[in-house]
C-alpha cells in the first residue's frame, strides 16, 4: 500500500458523495409517490384546518389551534416515520431494492443512512411546511422549550423508524402496508388529535405513542410547563424496544 | 494473482448444510460458469464471495481480499446482478443507471450502458413498465455500469426470449474481451456451453466435476453412441471404439438408412453428474 498511501484511492466515490446521491434519490422518488406525499402532507392538513378552525370536534380546551396544531405535527411524525416508512421498505424489499443497493458500493450501512437522513430531511420540511400555515391561520406558539421539544420528537421518529422496519422484515408487503395504514387510522382516532385521548394516565402514554408526543409538544410549545418524565420514558422504551428488534429482525431482501 | 479462491467453503443454514467443502480457483479474465440443480449451493456460494453472506468455514480470497470484511474500495471493483430483482422502481432506465453509475469513480456513460443492454428504445421508460427481460437487462445494466474487473452474474438469462439472450451472451463475449472476469451461475447448459471457459458442477452443497465444455466430466474420453433400427428394433451400442462396429454393419448388409453415431452432449454428461448424487 506504499505507493497508495498519498494518492487517492481510484478505485471508490467519497462515501459522503455516494451517500448524498442516495438522500437526494430517496426524497426525489418520495416526491414521485403522490399517494405517499399527499398521507404524509393532506391528511395533516385536512385535520389541522378541519379540527383547528371549525367546531367540528370537541376538545378539552377553547384554544383549539393551541391543542390541534402540536396534534398534527405529532401526526405527521408518525405519518413520515412510521406509516410512510414501513409501505416504502416492505416492497423495497420484496422488488429486491435493498439487496440490489446494499449489493453496490453504497453498502449496507451507508443505504439505512441514507433512508434514516431522507426521512429526518423529509420530517423538517413537513414540519416546517405544517408549523407556517398554522401560523398563518392564526397559530401562536412560544420557541422557549423548542430543544426539548427536538428531543422528543427525534425519541418519537426513532420508534416509529423502528416499528416500520420491523413489520417491514417480518410481514409480506401487502400485510404490512394493511397494518401500517391499520395503525395510522387507530392512532389518529384515540391518539388525541382531533379529540381528546382516553384518559388512561400514565399507561396512555405507552399504549399510545402519538399522544405521548402530541401532549409533550404542547408542553413545550404551548403550556411552556416542560415535559413530563413518564413521557421521555414511553417514548424513549418505544424508540429502544423497537430499534432493537427491528435491528435484530431486519432482512435485505 | 487469481480472481478467486477459495479453499474449503462450508456453509449451514439451520438444519441444511448448504455448501459443503467446495475448492474453487477462478483466473483473471476467465468466464467460470457454475451449473447446478436448484438447491445445489450456487446461489450461497456466490453470495459469500460477493460479501453478502457469512461464511462457517473455508477461506475466500476475491481480488485478493477476504468479501467477509472487504471495504467499500473492493466492492466498487465488482459487479454485481442478483437473482430476481424485481424492481418496479418509479425512475427511468437512464435516471436508474445514472445513479448507481454516481457510487463508482469511473463509470461508464449511460447511454454506452443502456445500448450495451439493448434497451435504447426503453431509455425514457419507467423501470415498472417493462417487461420481465427488460427488467433483467436492466439489473445487468446496473452490474456493468461501474466498469467491474469482476462481475456476478447469478442466473442472468432467466426470462430472456431467445434473441435477448443471443444477445446477452455476445454482451459478455465482449466484457470478457475487455478484460473483465466473470462468474457466472446458469440452469442453462447451452448458455454454459457457449460462453464459459471453465465450469464446475454442483449438486448438494459440493463440486461432482470441473473442467471445460469439452472435458468436463469425462466427456472428451467419454465413447460415442451408435444406434440403428434391425428388423424394426432400436438397436443400440457403445463400443469403446466405435470404427469395427461401423465396418462390420456396412459389410454386413445392414439397412444404415437410420444409423446414428452421437457424442455425449454436455447435457447428458451434466444429467448422469447430477442423478449419481442422487
Amino acid at each position: 500500500m506504499s505507493a497508495g498511501t498519498f494518492t487517492p484511492a481510484p478505485g471508490r466515490a467519497p462515501m459522503r458523495t455516494i451517500i448524498g446521491r442516495q438522500i437526494r434519490m430517496e426524497l426525489l422518488l418520495t416526491a414521485r409517490r403522490g399517494e405517499a406525499v399527499v398521507l404524509a402532507m393532506g391528511v395533516p392538513l385536512l385535520v389541522l384546518l378541519g379540527a383547528g378552525l371549525t367546531h367540528a370536534t370537541n376538545l378539552p380546551t377553547d384554544d383549539r389551534l393551541g391543542f390541534v396544531v402540536p396534534g398534527v405535527l405529532a401526526l405527521t411524525v408518525m405519518s413520515t416515520a412510521f406509516t410512510g416508512q414501513a409501505i416504502t421498505t416492505g416492497y423495497e424489499r420484496s422488488y429486491g431494492v435493498l439487496k440490489r443497493l446494499g449489493a453496490s458500493p453504497l453498502t449496507r450501512p451507508g443505504l439505512l443512512l441514507a433512508k434514516t437522513a431522507a426521512i429526518l430531511v423529509q420530517i423538517v420540511l413537513q414540519v416546517i411546511f405544517l408549523g407556517l400555515v398554522a401560523v398563518l391561520v392564526g397559530w401562536r406558539p412560544q420557541f422557549g422549550d423548542i430543544l426539548p421539544a427536538a428531543g422528543v420528537t427525534v425519541l418519537a421518529a426513532a420508534g416509529y423508524s423502528g416499528l416500520a422496519l420491523l413489520l417491514a422484515s417480518v410481514l409480506k408487503p401487502e400485510t404490512t402496508t394493511g397494518a401500517a395504514t391499520l395503525i395510522y387510522v387507530v392512532m389518529l382516532a384515540v391518539g388525541g388529535i382531533m379529540f381528546a385521548a382516553p384518559d388512561l394516565g400514565t399507561a396512555g402514554w405507552f399504549l399510545l405513542p402519538l399522544a405521548a408526543h402530541a401532549q409533550a409538544l404542547r408542553d413545550t410549545l404551548m403550556n411552556g410547563t416542560g415535559i413530563p418524565l413518564s413521557i421521555w420514558l414511553a417514548l424513549g422504551t418505544w424508540a429502544v424496544v423497537w430499534l432493537t428488534l427491528a435491528a435484530r429482525k431486519f432482512r435485505w431482501e | 494473482m487469481e480472481a478467486i479462491e477459495v479453499t474449503a467453503l462450508r456453509k449451514t443454514y439451520k438444519d441444511k448444510e448448504a455448501v459443503r467443502g467446495i475448492d474453487l480457483t477462478v483466473a483473471r479474465g476467465e468466464i467460470f460458469a457454475m451449473l447446478g440443480p436448484n438447491g445445489a449451493g450456487k446461489t450461497t456460494s456466490v453470495e459469500i464471495l460477493e460479501g453478502h453472506r457469512r461464511r462457517d468455514g473455508g477461506d475466500v480470497r476475491v481480488l485478493g481480499e477476504d468479501p467477509g470484511t472487504a471495504g467499500q474500495a473492493w466492492r466498487s471493483r465488482i459487479g454485481i446482478v442478483l437473482q430476481n430483482t424485481d424492481d418496479a422502481a418509479d425512475l427511468t432506465v437512464a435516471e436508474m443507471v445514472r445513479h448507481v453509475g454516481g457510487f463508482y469513480p469511473g463509470p461508464r456513460a449511460v447511454d454506452e450502458v443502456v445500448e450495451l443492454v439493448g434497451l435504447t428504445a426503453k431509455r425514457n421508460a419507467k423501470i415498472r413498465t417493462l417487461s420481465g427481460g427488460q427488467r433483467r437487462r436492466v439489473d445487468v445494466a446496473l452490474g456493468i455500469v461501474g466498469r467491474p474487473e469482476l462481475l456476478f452474474l447469478d442466473e442472468p438469462t432467466t426470462g430472456f426470449d431467445p434473441e435477448a439472450r443471443r444477445q446477452f451472451w455476445d454482451l459478455i463475449r465482449t466484457l470478457a474481451g475487455e478484460g473483465t472476469t466473470i462468474l457466472l451461475t446458469t440452469h442453462y447448459l447451452d448458455e454454459a456451453e457457449a460462453l464459459a471457459d471453465r465450469l464446475a458442477v454442483l449438486a448438494d452443497g459440493r463440486i461432482v466435476a470441473e473442467g471445460t465444455p469439452a472435458t468436463l466430466g469425462g466427456r472428451a474420453a467419454a465413447g460415442s453412441k451408435v444406434s440403428w433400427q434391425e428388423n424394426g428394433h432400436l438397436r443400440t451400442e457403445q463400443p469403446a471404439d466405435p470404427s469395427e462396429l461401423l465396418r462390420k454393419l456396412a459389410t454386413d448388409g445392414t439397412d444404415l438408412r437410420t444409423l446414428t453415431v452421437t457424442r455425449p452432449t454436455l447435457e447428458d454428461i451434466y444429467l448422469t453428474l447430477i442423478g449419481a448424487q442422487r
